[in-house]
This record gives C-alpha cells, sequence and structure tokens, in this order.
C-alpha cells in the first residue's frame, strides 16, 4: 500500500514538473493563430530580428570555435601555471548574471572603458554596434563550448594520440588527423549549445549594444520591444525561437548519443 | 644496438634502467603492475622524457640530457604496439594500417602497393574497409602489429600486446608474434606479465622491479628467476610456464 502511495507521488511530480515546463510553451501555441504568425513574419521587425540574430550567432560560434578549440585542447592535455584560474575564467560568464556580463562590457570596451577609449581615440568604436552584439554572444557563449570541448578531447585516449605520433604524425597533424575526428561529435554538440546561447542572449547584448532595430536589435530583444505594441509578432518571434530550440535539442541528443558511443566503442 | 641509460624520478619510486639489445634481439621486459615497463617504452618512444640519460641507437643519440638532444616521436622510427592497440576508431583498418605512409607524403599508389601486402601478409585484407572499433581482439592486434611494421621501424615496442586476447587466441598469436618479430633485424622489446610470452618470444628477459632490472638474462632463465621471486602478480609461476 505504501508503495503504491510512493508511486503515485512520484507520478504527480513528475507531471506537474512537467506541465510547469510544458504549459507556457504549448501556450504560445495556443495563444497564437497561424494567420496573425504567417502575416507577422512579412514585420519588418522580425525579418531584421532574425536576419541579425542569425547572422551575429553564426559568426558569434565561428569565433567561439576558432578561440575556444585551442584552449579547450590544451586544458584536457596538459598542466600549466595557473590553469586552475584560466578553468575559473572560462566559467565566469555562466554564473555571472547577463546584466554584470553587459556592464562589465561596457567598461572594457565602451567608449570610456579600459580598451575603449583607446579605440574611440583611433575614430573605432564598439559599444551599441552589430559588432558589440558578437562581443556580448562571444561573451556569454564561449563557456558552453569550451567546456563540452574539453570533455570530448580529455574523452579521446591519450595512447591513441600517442599512437599516430609514433608513426610519423607532428602533434599539429596527429590533432587534425585523429583527435578531431573522435572528439568531432562532441565539439559539434558544443558548437550548437553556444549557438543556442547566442540566439537567446538578451542582457548582456541590450546594456552593451543597446536595441537598435536593423543593428543590435536580436530576436530576443525584438520580442521584448514588440510585445509593447504588437502582441503577434512578439508570438511569432517567439515561435521562431522555440522551434530552433526544439531543432537544437534533438541535434544535441543526437550528437550526444552518438558521441559516447563512440567512447565506448 | 639499442643502447638505453636513463634515469626518471617517478611517483613512488626512480626509473634506473641500464640496457642493450642487438639488432634482431628480442628483450622481454617483466614485471609487477606500475614497476615501470610502460614508462622505459614510452622513453625510447619519445613519448615521456627521462629526467637525465642517454637514449642511442647504433650509436646515434636519440636522446641525450647532457647535450640537449630529445629526438621528437615522429621522428625517432618506432614501432609501437600499445597495450589498448590504440587504433585509430574513425578509421577503417586500411585507413590505419596506411596512416604511418600518409604521414611520410607517399602516393597512394604506392601506400595501396605496400598497404596490400601488409594487410594480406597479416590476414586482413578482406577486412580492410571493416571500422577498428568492429573486429575482434585478435584481428586489432594484428592490425596494430601491422600498423606498426610497415613504416619500416628501427625499433620495436610491444606493451602486452597479448594480454587482452583470451587463452586459446593468445597462443595461436603468440606464434605468429614470435615468427613475425624474428624476420625484422631490429631490436625488440615486448613488456608482458605472461611467462610464456617469455619463453616462446623472447631471446633475453629481464625482470623489472620499482624501476630498477633485478634480475636480466636468457629468456630460458626466466623460469629460475621466478622462483628466487616467487610469484609475479600472486599467479603460480608453474602454471605461468606450464
Amino acid at each position: 500500500m505504501r508503495e503504491i502511495a510512493l508511486k503515485a507521488v512520484i507520478v504527480v511530480v513528475i507531471c506537474l514538473t512537467m506541465a510547469f515546463i510544458a504549459l507556457p510553451v504549448a501556450s504560445l501555441f495556443l495563444k497564437s493563430s497561424p494567420d496573425a504568425v504567417l502575416r507577422s513574419m512579412n514585420d519588418p521587425a522580425v525579418k531584421d530580428a532574425l536576419r541579425l540574430s542569425l547572422t551575429t550567432s553564426t559568426l558569434t560560434t565561428l569565433i567561439v570555435i576558432l578561440m575556444g578549440t585551442p584552449v579547450a585542447y590544451v586544458n584536457a592535455r596538459f598542466s600549466y601555471f595557473g590553469k586552475e584560474v584560466v578553468d575559473s575564467l572560462i566559467d565566469l560568464p555562466v554564473i555571472m548574471p547577463p546584466a554584470v556580463a553587459g556592464i562589465a562590457l561596457l567598461m572594457a570596451f565602451g567608449r570610456m572603458g579600459i580598451v575603449g577609449q583607446h579605440l574611440n581615440t583611433l575614430g573605432f568604436s564598439i559599444a551599441f554596434t552589430t559588432l558589440a552584439v558578437i562581443f556580448a554572444q562571444v561573451f556569454v557563449s564561449s563557456p558552453f563550448y569550451i567546456r563540452q570541448a574539453r570533455t570530448s578531447f580529455e574523452d579521446v585516449d591519450l595512447s591513441i594520440e600517442n599512437a599516430a605520433r609514433t608513426l610519423g604524425a607532428s602533434r599539429i597533424y596527429a590533432f587534425f588527423h585523429v583527435t578531431l575526428p573522435i572528439a568531432m561529435n562532441g565539439l559539434i554538440s558544443g558548437a550548437i549549445m553556444a549557438f543556442a546561447r547566442s540566439l537567446g542572449e538578451f542582457g548582456a547584448t541590450i546594456m552593451f549594444a543597446g536595441n537598435f532595430q536593423g543593428r543590435t536589435q536580436t530576436m530576443p530583444l525584438a520580442i521584448y520591444t514588440t510585445m509593447q505594441g504588437d502582441l503577434d509578432v512578439a508570438l511569432c518571434l517567439a515561435l521562431i525561437l522555440v522551434a530552433i530550440s526544439f531543432l537544437i535539442i534533438a541535434l544535441v541528443k543526437t550528437l550526444t548519443r552518438r558521441m559516447y558511443k563512440n567512447v565506448r566503442d | 644496438m639499442l643502447e638505453i641509460d636513463v634515469e626518471k624520478k617517478l611517483r613512488d619510486f626512480d626509473l634506473e634502467s641500464n640496457i642493450k639489445i642487438s639488432k634482431g634481439e628480442i628483450l622481454m621486459l617483466v614485471g609487477d603492475n606500475g614497476c615501470g615497463k610502460t614508462t622505459l617504452l614510452n622513453m625510447i618512444a619519445g613519448l615521456t622524457e627521462p629526467d637525465k640519460g642517454t637514449i642511442a641507437l647504433d650509436g646515434r643519440p636519440l636522446y641525450d640530457s647532457s647535450i640537449k638532444i630529445d629526438i621528437a616521436p615522429e621522428r625517432r622510427r618506432v614501432g609501437y604496439v600499445f597495450q589498448s592497440y590504440a587504433l585509430f576508431p574513425t578509421m577503417t583498418v586500411y585507413e590505419n594500417v596506411a596512416f604511418g605512409l600518409r604521414t611520410r607524403n607517399l602516393s597512394n599508389r604506392e601506400i595501396e602497393l605496400q598497404v596490400r601486402e601488409h594487410l594480406a601478409d597479416a590476414g586482413l585484407w578482406e577486412i580492410r574497409n571493416a571500422r577498428a572499433m568492429k573486429i575482434s581482439g585478435g584481428q586489432k592486434q594484428r592490425v596494430a602489429l601491422a600498423r606498426a611494421l610497415i613504416i619500416e621501424p628501427d625499433i620495436l615496442l610491444l606493451d602486452e600486446p597479448l594480454s587482452s586476447l583470451d587463452i586459446r587466441k593468445q597462443a595461436e598469436m603468440r606464434r605468429e608474434l614470435r615468427e613475425k618479430l624474428r624476420s625484422y633485424a631490429v631490436p625488440s622489446i615486448m613488456v608482458t606479465h605472461d611467462l610464456r610470452d617469455v619463453a616462446c618470444i623472447g631471446d633475453r628477459a629481464c625482470l623489472m622491479e620499482r624501476g630498477k632490472i633485478v634480475e636480466a638474462g636468457r629468456a630460458d632463465d626466466v623460469v629460475s628467476w621466478a622462483s628466487v621471486h616467487a610469484e609475479i602478480d600472486g599467479e603460480d609461476i608453474a602454471t605461468l610456464t606450464r
């Protein structure tokens, strides 16, 4: 009897948790009419935000991959003085509130910032430009890629790399021809997570890049702006982001399954 | 002649080894887990740097701490069969064996000729397109050996190459391995826990304890050392050598 009651409690808790997550997502679909969504797709705010978000998130992901892969590999394979500090710095943006990230970026790269003031004298400004959107996205999304990439590199058996070296491969050749292909699923999974984080970035972007349509107004910012006037446009943007989120979850799950299968093999 | 005289401070003890191996000779390295056997192989291959000493092949230094020579692993021409075989899991059997030739920028035609010869010789040509991780333990061992031999190494290192095979397969592979190693006139070192490997494959044997060579001599003598040292890994020597 007590076992049945316990099972019932567990089922109720699971159902409540699922409902709490699913209800808001379902409400987005229930509250929007297909006609209004399709009409809103042609709204300039939606088009601009979609184009800007996809462009900046793609560029951000490429930058994060280029910058993050060597860092992740070195941290996975080597011990060096200050490694703990580097690790903590990499993780910092995950814990840091986005508003703090935004103001921190302003203090560094804003017109009066530590680096920004020198750039400003050269006639180069970052804050409140599309570049600032990318800066904010790189700042908040890089840990998602670097952490995943590091784990993927750690999962590659060192003796496999060593075997490549004894067969005549330099470190670089072994990395590109042996290590990278084995770690690839994990790296792609990390890149997708970084892309998703960039796409959803709000706090740091609005503080450091502002909210200018066509220039710095990404999809989350456009939702925030349009919901104060035209709810249909906001819902349209939200549905697009939900669809992308589902796609990302499916991709990450597939790749993670493949990655662990490779590791098991 | 391969001459090794190296020292390295390990976590629990100091590794100090002085070994000479002639061309075509097979030296068996026997000892407990963690006594420094694999570390010694890694030092010869250039994967682990000794604290000091020399490693020289035919008088040519591969490592010499006094004149700061440390030839990179990719330039040492060492054929190394790792304990886990370390096959490249994303590649086929063919690509695994071809890898060492690709790093030498040979033409595809030349690579195919050599890989075909080695795979056919090892009875692996039929499974050349199979993924390296999808083949049996015995086949993996053959692929690892073919991959190490195709680069025409100057030194051969084998780290417990039979340990992950079942008993029946071990006996078969032991014979194959002996013939293979005999046909290559290079200094070979094979690490093993199994005294049957020593008796069947080796010319000479060294017993290693906590980083030091405590016994060395003809492989046939290993049984008498074993009786002196009583047991290796808690196993009965008589059973191991039967």
